[in-house]
């Protein structure tokens, strides 16, 4: 028996919400969010085809909702300014990553997360978070499997450099 | 040998090289101290940054309320289905029977009431109207003794305004009942008695009056006889008579 569409999507439900919460940084925002994806991908659900991923579906409609949201446009209106041919970031000579986990603090963590541009944040929660493989992340964010490599790279490199600038601060 | 790894450790932490490059990279891992530390250190961010990225839960109430707007709709069985459509079509035929049943009734009480006006225009119009010609309601009520198959009361007029004139005998539904006429200033008022089975269906236990060309009548049952009272008199008019008539009853 084919599964119904509650039954593939409720499982998703706490991942969405947080992925989603993620990229608003607004309660209110992600609920939107959220309901919004549900009801289109509700609607959709007789599209969608049977054997493709239905979680990077899914995922994707959330994304394109929220890119097309307020919030949205002004998170990504950031992206023009950052393309993935832009020299990659370079990492200091300081192992940040050893510091950091010395001081072990997990809300300076997602505060660097926060601050990484909304393309940096997708892909890193995608792949860290969501623990997607290369292809999904691509279909998700609907670009190729290249770009989804490059942009990883650069988010974490960033990431880096925003935890290097920050326990050096401290 | 270490650069040539360098870009590529992430890349390996994430599952994602080819088997042949991940079998070498394990291998230069083990005799690479430089590039095993940065692994190490890369590894524990990753976990680092997956377990703070597990940050936000909605609330349960948030999530009762998607999962009811997606909630799917249990498919109806066909015994169901079938069930449902039966159920459907009873009521129709309910309904249009219960439709058609009190629009019967509604033409049976048009016509009775048509009937009784007819009647008494003829009996107005009669040049001998009356069988029996008395103001006293005790010559009157005997008159009727062994021509109807009922009995009935009348009241007493006195301190009223309204007269007896007399009665007949008349048959409604090959049913014969009374006649009787009272006078109230220039009105002459008919009030017909007939067994209940004569009008053959409803017309209400409780007294009820309506206009029927412009004759003015109250109707009323008791103790198995049917009583109307019709006339050109105000409503007032009628309604009093109807009153005495129910009290004497």
């Amino acid at each position: 028996m084919t599964a119904t569409f509650e039954e593939l999507a409720m499982p998703l439900f706490d991942q969405l919400y947080n992925f989603a919460h993620w990229l608003a940084q607004d309660r209110t925002e992600a609920e939107d969010l959220v309901q919004e994806t549900y009801a289109k991908a509700l609607k959709g659900f007789s599209s969608f085809r049977a054997g493709t991923n239905f979680r990077a579906w899914m995922y994707r409609i959330l994304r394109n909702t929220f890119l097309t949201s307020r919030t949205g446009l002004k998170a990504s209106a950031m992206v023009a300014l950052d393309s993935d041919d832009a020299p990659e970031l370079a990492a200091g000579p300081e192992t940040p990553e050893t510091l950091f986990i010395e001081h072990s603090q997990r809300q300076a963590l997602q505060t660097a997360i926060e601050s990484l541009p909304v393309h940096f944040r997708e892909v890193l929660l995608l792949c860290e978070v969501e623990e997607m493989s290369y292809q999904e992340i691509a279909e998700t964010l609907s670009i190729p499997l290249g770009t989804v490599m490059s942009r990883l790279s650069r988010a974490r490199k960033a990431l880096r450099l925003i935890l290097q600038e920050k326990l050096v601060r401290t | 040998m270490a650069d040539a790894w360098s870009g590529k450790l992430d890349t390996y932490l994430d599952g994602e090289l080819s088997a042949n490059e991940m079998r070498d990279l394990d291998a230069h891992l083990r005799n690479c101290p430089s590039c095993a530390a940065d692994v190490l250190s890369r590894l524990q961010i990753k976990r680092a940054v997956r377990s703070a990225g597990k940050r936000y839960s909605s609330s349960p109430e948030f999530r009762e309320r998607i999962r009811k707007s997606i909630a799917s709709k249990p498919r109806l069985s066909p015994m169901r289905m079938w069930l449902r459509a039966t159920a459907a079509v009873a009521l129709l035929l309910i309904a249009g029977f219960v439709t058609m049943s009190v629009r019967q009734q509604q033409l049976q009480r048009q016509h009775t009431f048509s009937e009784l006006a007819d009647l008494h225009v003829s009996t107005l119009a009669s040049a001998n109207p009356l069988d029996v010609l008395s103001s006293d309601r005790h010559t009157v009520k005997p008159w009727f003794q062994g021509k109807i198959p009922f009995t009935f009361n009348l009241p007493e007029l006195q301190n009223s305004e309204f007269t007896l004139i007399g009665g007949r005998v008349i048959y409604l539904g090959q049913t014969p009942g009374a006649e009787l006429i009272y006078q109230i200033r220039k009105h002459q008022i008919s009030v017909f008695i007939f067994p209940e089975r004569a009008v053959g269906h409803d017309l209400g236990s409780s007294s009820s009056s309506q206009e029927k060309l412009s004759f003015n009548i109250e109707t009323w049952d008791w103790d198995g006889l049917r009583y109307f009272v019709i006339g050109d008199a105000s409503t007032n008019d009628i309604h009093n008579l109807a009153e005495m008539l129910k009290k004497a009853s």
